[in-house]
């Protein structure tokens, strides 16, 4: 658990890099997310004047319900101790009740910005949750199972093999992630001033230490989403629930491949394609919600399509 | 005394209770002695509930020397009515708790006072009757009683027209139910022990059109799309208390109409009938949530979530019945404990919304959510209530509204073992409908919390709101709790309603409660699992360590200052979103086709200082393409039968005379 948050900014960091780095820039270090972390906790808060008790307490629920779903999706081990408090809809469902708070803290001010970010963010959160749960539906017909380190585990089995409609699933749910966590071509990550911005408006009026705990919120959701695609379709070397401390570090340094590249592909994916306008997102995701359900499809018409 | 001479005595009381009511009108003190019988009663009621429930022993009866002199009246407590005999006293008390502050404010008492305890009384022994007769005399008691209480505000044009449409719903919702049990009353008698014995030997057509009037009776009642039309009219129309009685309430007792009939008293129905269900369920839902989310009135707003609730329960329903057709037992139980802890939990978070917004309502004197704005700072108590209500509404864990989302999605995705094709491939299809519904639902509760409680206040109203008194406050709590504990304890909900499992669909869960920690795994642990209590420790764990090493190692300064906004000036209110610029995306994306939205935007022309306008033009396609229709053609019959208003004596007789041999004619034809 506290390795996933502890690895989350550097997983931006890496991003950030690798996208300088392709646009022929030198970029920032890649540790350079920590530290403006440290720089945001050790600063005061500047709080609008009619900011609401509600306004302060969302920080802290937001990093607190993403970091409960990060640690709920298996790294690199499949048995992790409190898998069987939720299951992938539970996780999907937490990460929605941060949205949702999130979504709240924007509207709090105020501000024309806040409520734009946040209506926008529930349009597309409106869109990807449908998608999403399709995903779930195909990848639980796959593994007889909806338990993440259960799926991993079935889905790691030779048998399972290459199929179409997991294929399809992995492009709805890389669509789902980047538009979840506020990636280009969904909206811009890098920018608080552009008019199609989501979720950098949501947040404009935070500062200092709850800014901090937003940021690195953000931060362990792309983490738990590059994860979970790395143990969903990318499931070896997932260390086994008898697995000795061996095939643990193994699990780890994979695991840390894995993410390296998922960020590295994110990275590139980012700078070879423009940001769209909001109101074309939704046939981005529709795609995604159709993606989903001709995999679901497939799979009632042959079990091993 | 036993339980069921209990639950009746009480429903007598309540009956009793407006007597009285309407004779001590005026007097000072009634208000109060009502309410508090009234929350005493209907608390009773709701614990003889439990103690059955619990108990989960045999049906008891009980005959009464009233009613149809061959029949007289029968009265049975079965589990399934001891389930919703406890929403019922659960909802009731808690209002009725509230109505002691919020009735109050009343302008009107005598109005609304004798019809409370009639109306719970009338929906008690509607899940108590026992034969068709009492069954629908009750209904039709209930229905009238609760008409009565939408006029109470009857001086406003708005409650006379949502009362209008309102009787017409429920005489047309009626007359379907009574050709329903005119058709299951052919195998014996009108009790329902007779209906439910001839199951066996009833032809299949006929099981399929009393579940098609069932769901016209029923249906109507409790607000499927496009029954639904009278309900966000007639809700709001009344005092908040009653709205949320008449929404929390009294759709769910519509519910157990439909469950009675469908899975008690029929044989189970062809696989088809089920595919039915589920998609006026799935349609229900996302209809329900994408009107709501183009309100701007509160009430009316939640009104229609109701809709949207109905349609998640149908959805479980339908699921529940497609098992049972196909004698997948567990499953089936799953489906069914999913739709019944979705009842119980949308009486709970639907009681806690409407009393909120009827707060807001005290508070400010308006419904117009553009005219709030804030009140988080004004009410603190009901704004912390009104959004665990929100997040329980928007499934979102650790509340309850997850739980039974939860389930109902698992049972979804049992249906690849259904054997037709029809229904493996609906189910998905549903699925996808019940999570946008699912996630319409909590971008509606953005909106509503957002706009009502947070921001800026709109209207002076908003600005110089007041805290509401303790009754209502403490009414409040209690749901807030209830959709708390509910959350993170589902397990024992769970256990509790196996027993109507497993008489509706003679499946049974495995027990939840033995599980460590309160987990639930319905489907079996290497399955899926949930587990509630752990989700709220870890967060709660996680957030307050979090928010302890922040404040001990790092920073905590705070300092006021005027709200950034990329550094805009902002004194004016009105450059808040409001109610329908929050909806604009949805309603772009979703609205555009379903209600067919269109943005018009009137400039002035250069010179002129006049502000500009944004007109937004929604059509209502259910008004539009089929209430409009009927409206048209009873129209254009009653204009053509007006020519018979004015004929002389002679040809008045002369058409009696006509008619009365052709109806001879027929007569003798038709033997």
């Amino acid at each position: 658990m506290a390795l996933v948050v502890a690895l989350a900014p550097g997983l931006v960091g890496l991003v950030r890099k690798v996208k300088a780095r392709l646009l022929r820039k030198r970029g920032a270090p890649v540790l350079q997310p920590y530290a403006t972390l440290l720089r945001l906790m050790r600063k005061e808060v500047v709080l609008a004047e009619n900011a609401s008790w509600l306004f302060r307490v969302v920080p802290y629920l937001v990093f607190a319900s993403t970091w409960v779903a990060a640690a709920l999706v298996p790294t690199f081990a499949t048995d992790l101790q409190f898998s069987w408090s939720a299951d992938l809809i539970a996780i999907v469902a937490l990460l929605g009740f941060g949205r949702f708070f999130l979504a709240l803290a924007g509207m709090d001010v105020g501000t024309s910005f806040g409520g734009i970010g946040s209506s926008r963010e529930m349009l597309i959160a409106t869109l990807a949750e449908p998608a999403m749960l399709l995903i779930v539906f195909a990848l639980s017909l796959v593994a007889g199972s909806t338990q993440l380190s259960d799926v991993a585990h079935a889905l790691a089995q030779p048998v399972v093999g290459l199929r179409v409609s997991l294929g399809m699933a992995l492009v709805a749910l890389v669509i789902v992630a980047l538009a979840e966590n506020a990636r280009i071509p969904v909206d811009n990550p890098a920018t608080h001033l552009e008019l199609t911005m989501v979720h950098e408006a949501m947040v404009l009026e935070y500062s200092g230490r709850h800014l901090a705990m937003i940021e690195l919120a953000s931060a362990l959701k792309l983490m738990l989403y590059l994860s979970l695609i790395a143990s969903v379709f990318l499931p070896w070397g997932l260390a086994g629930p008898d697995g000795g401390l061996v095939a643990v570090v193994a699990g780890i340094g994979l695991w840390l491949v894995k993410i390296a590249a998922g960020g590295a592909l994110l990275a590139a994916f980012e700078v070879s394609i423009a940001k769209m306008r909001v109101f074309r997102v939704p046939n981005l995701l529709g795609i995604a919600l159709m993606l989903a359900l001709l995999g679901t499809i497939l799979l009632f018409v042959s079990r091993s399509l | 005394m036993n339980l069921i001479q209990l639950a009746f005595s009480l429903s007598v009381l309540l009956l009793a209770l407006a007597v009285v009511a309407v004779l001590m009108r005026g007097r000072g003190g009634v208000s109060g002695a009502v309410y508090s019988l009234s929350a005493i009663a209907s608390g009773l009621l709701g614990i003889a509930g439990v103690a059955f429930l619990l108990r989960a022993g045999a049906p008891q009866l009980m005959t009464l020397p009233i009613g149809l002199p061959w029949l007289g009246m029968h009265l049975r407590l079965d589990v399934l009515s001891a389930f919703f005999l406890i929403v019922i006293g659960l909802g009731g008390a808690l209002n009725a708790i509230y109505g002691l502050g919020y009735g109050r404010h009343e302008e009107d008492r005598a109005r609304v006072l004798p019809f409370y305890p009639s109306f719970l009384a009338a929906m008690t022994l509607v899940v108590l009757a026992d034969d068709a007769f009492s069954f629908l005399l009750s209904w039709e008691l209930m229905s009238l009683l609760s008409w009565a209480l939408v006029l109470s505000h009857h001086r406003k044009d708005e409650a006379r027209q949502a009362g209008v449409v309102y009787l017409i719903m429920a005489a047309f919702g009626t007359m379907s139910l009574l050709l329903a049990f005119g058709l299951l009353a052919r195998e014996g008698g009108y009790g329902f022990e007779a209906m439910r014995a001839g199951a066996g030997v009833r032809d299949t057509a006929v099981t399929v059109v009393v579940i098609l009037l069932m769901l016209l009776g029923a249906g109507s009642k409790a607000g499927i799309v496009p029954l639904h039309v009278w309900l966000p009219l007639a809700h709001p129309a009344a005092p908040s208390h009653v709205s949320a009685l008449m929404s929390g309430i009294m759709t769910k007792v519509a519910i157990y109409g439909f469950v009675r009939v469908t899975f008690d008293l029929l044989a189970p129905a062809p696989w088809w009938m089920a595919m039915v269900v589920m998609a006026i369920g799935a349609v229900t839902a996302v209809m329900g949530v994408l009107y709501a989310m183009m309100q701007h009135d509160l009430k009316r707003l939640l009104a229609y979530h109701t809709v949207e609730n109905i349609g998640i329960i149908f959805i479980g329903l339908g699921l529940a019945m497609g098992f049972r057709s196909n004698g997948m037992e567990t499953a089936g139980a799953l489906a069914m404990t999913a739709a019944l802890f979705h009842v119980l939990n949308h009486s709970l978070f639907k009681s806690l919304l409407f009393m909120g917004a009827g707060s807001v309502l005290t508070a400010t004197g308006t419904r117009d959510m553009d005219r709030m704005g804030g009140l988080i700072h004004r009410l603190p108590v009901t704004s912390l209530l009104f959004l665990i209500g929100a997040v329980a509404i928007s499934a979102l864990p650790p509340f309850n509204g997850f739980v039974s989302e939860w389930l109902t999605f698992q049972a979804i995705l049992l249906s690849p073992e259904l054997p037709q094709w029809g229904l493996k491939i609906l189910t998905p299809g549903v699925g996808g409908m019940l999570a946008l519904a699912a996630a319409l639902a909590a971008a509606c509760f953005v909106k509503v919390y957002g706009v009502v409680f947070l921001g800026r206040p709109r209207a002076p109203e908003a600005a110089s709101a007041v805290e509401v008194d303790r009754w209502s406050q403490g009414a409040m709590a209690a749901l807030a709790l209830f959709c708390l504990a509910l959350g993170i304890m589902p397990g024992l909900v769970i256990d509790a309603l196996q027993p109507i499992a497993l008489a509706l669909t003679s499946g049974l869960l495995p027990a939840q409660a033995s599980d460590p920690w309160m987990t639930i795994a319905p489907i079996g642990a290497g399955r899926a699992s949930y587990n509630g209590l752990l989700v709220l420790l870890f967060i709660a764990a996680s957030a307050m360590m979090a928010a302890w090493l922040i404040h001990r190692l790092a920073a905590r300064g705070v300092r006021r200052a005027p709200a950034w906004d990329c550094g805009f000036e902002m004194d004016d209110p009105t450059t808040q979103y409001s109610a329908a610029s929050f909806a604009q995306p949805i309603r772009r994306t979703l609205g555009s086709i379903v209600f067919r939205a269109r943005e018009t935007v009137h400039m002035p022309p250069p010179g002129d200082n006049r502000p500009a306008h944004l007109e937004v033009t929604l059509l209502d396609p259910v008004w539009d393409s089929f209430y409009g229709r009927i409206h048209g053609a009873v129209a254009w019959l009653a204009d053509r039968a007006n020519v018979l208003q004015f004929l002389t004596i002679r040809r008045y007789l002369s058409i009696v005379f006509a008619l009365l041999v052709f109806l001879l004619l027929v007569l003798t034809l038709w033997n």
